[in-house]
């Protein structure tokens, strides 16, 4: 076991927490709750009359491009963690290429941000 | 067995029986939380590796926002069980000759990286261990690979235009507050005051 793994031994502990109090109210809840099961308690309902319509039916198109955008953002974001992490330690002439390259890549992003902005896409309606 | 190997085994097994999971379950959301398990688990095959990087970022990117991209998907798609089952044997000749190419591929694949190894040509640009795997992505990602990188940001953008063009409906005659004017306005613009006659009445 090298010290590289063992810095991740609190993330398996607490894992092992999580699974032994999420198995531990599962285990509880079969051998000590009241069981009277009924159909009728898993039927679906609607306000005391039957439902009306399928509960599967389709969502708005615009959940998708809210998350598309987020995905976006959150990989310009991966990428330039690396950047934030290393620009620094980096020798002079390799500093310059890497800071100019990272400010163009923010430049590109920015541009699609600002279209987005003005196309009014972050606005619900 | 070291305490290493055991969790390796314990996560590939996770991994290759969820993968199978996400084909074989009936239900698309089921599918897509046994894809969130086989992310998870190969998160942890990454950290094992030594690659935390990756491995952290399988779990903001994949986890955080593809599985969740996905779900949207399969809501958003009116799932009819009995129609998706039912072109099952029409499809199968041309899913079939798919499965096997990418099979025939993932040999090859798999069989040159064990002669020759999955990267002998580049050798690394630092000895692991001496720094994090965070800074070694860095250092050759925005100086040697920059073309590379600002690709990634140019299709990031189209991404962007894309997801914008297909997706983006205004619908017309929405109400909006439009704080600016709300703020502006005066007394003397909000308010009128008429005076009346005794049994006029209030001209229209």
């Amino acid at each position: 076991m090298n010290a590289f793994l063992l810095q991740y031994l609190p993330i398996v502990i607490f894992l092992g927490i999580a699974l032994v109090i999420g198995v531990a109210f599962l285990v509880a809840a079969a051998v000590i709750a009241p069981k009277a099961p009924d159909p009728e308690k898993l039927s679906a309902y609607e306000c005391g009359f039957n439902a009306f319509d399928d509960a599967r039916m389709k969502f708005d198109v615009r959940f998708y491009l809210v998350s598309i955008l987020f995905i976006v953002f959150d990989l310009e974001v991966a990428l330039l963690f690396p950047w934030a992490v290393t620009l620094t330690k980096l020798p002079h002439g390799d500093q310059v290429v890497a800071f100019a390259t990272g400010v163009l890549f923010l430049a590109d992003v920015t541009l699609g941000y600002i279209y987005v902005w003005k196309r009014g896409a972050l606005e619900w309606e | 067995m070291s305490l290493q190997a055991v969790a390796f085994y314990l996560m590939a097994l996770v991994s290759v029986v969820s993968a199978l999971l996400v084909v074989s379950a009936k239900n698309p959301v089921h599918s897509v939380l046994y894809l969130i398990t086989v992310f998870f688990s190969a998160a942890g095959l990454f950290v094992l590796m030594g690659a935390e990087f990756l491995a952290m970022l399988l779990v903001v990117v994949y986890v955080g926002a593809v599985a969740v991209l996905f779900l949207f998907v399969v809501m958003m798609l009116d799932v009819d069980f009995v129609a998706l089952r039912q072109g099952f044997a029409r499809y199968l000749p041309i899913g079939g000759a798919i499965g096997v190419i990418l099979l025939v591929e993932m040999v090859l694949v798999a069989t040159a990286v064990a002669e020759h190894g999955a990267a002998a040509k580049y050798a690394a640009p630092l000895a692991a261990g001496e720094i994090s795997n965070t800074e070694a992505i860095g250092r050759v990602l925005y100086t040697d690979y920059l073309y590379l990188f600002e690709a990634a940001g140019l299709v990031l953008l189209v991404a962007m235009i894309g997801a914008l063009v297909l997706t983006l409906r205004h619908r017309p005659g929405v109400k909006r507050q439009n704080i600016a004017a709300q703020v502006g306005r005066t007394p003397a613009k909000g308010m009128e005051i008429v005076q009346i006659k005794d049994g006029a009445g209030i001209p229209e």
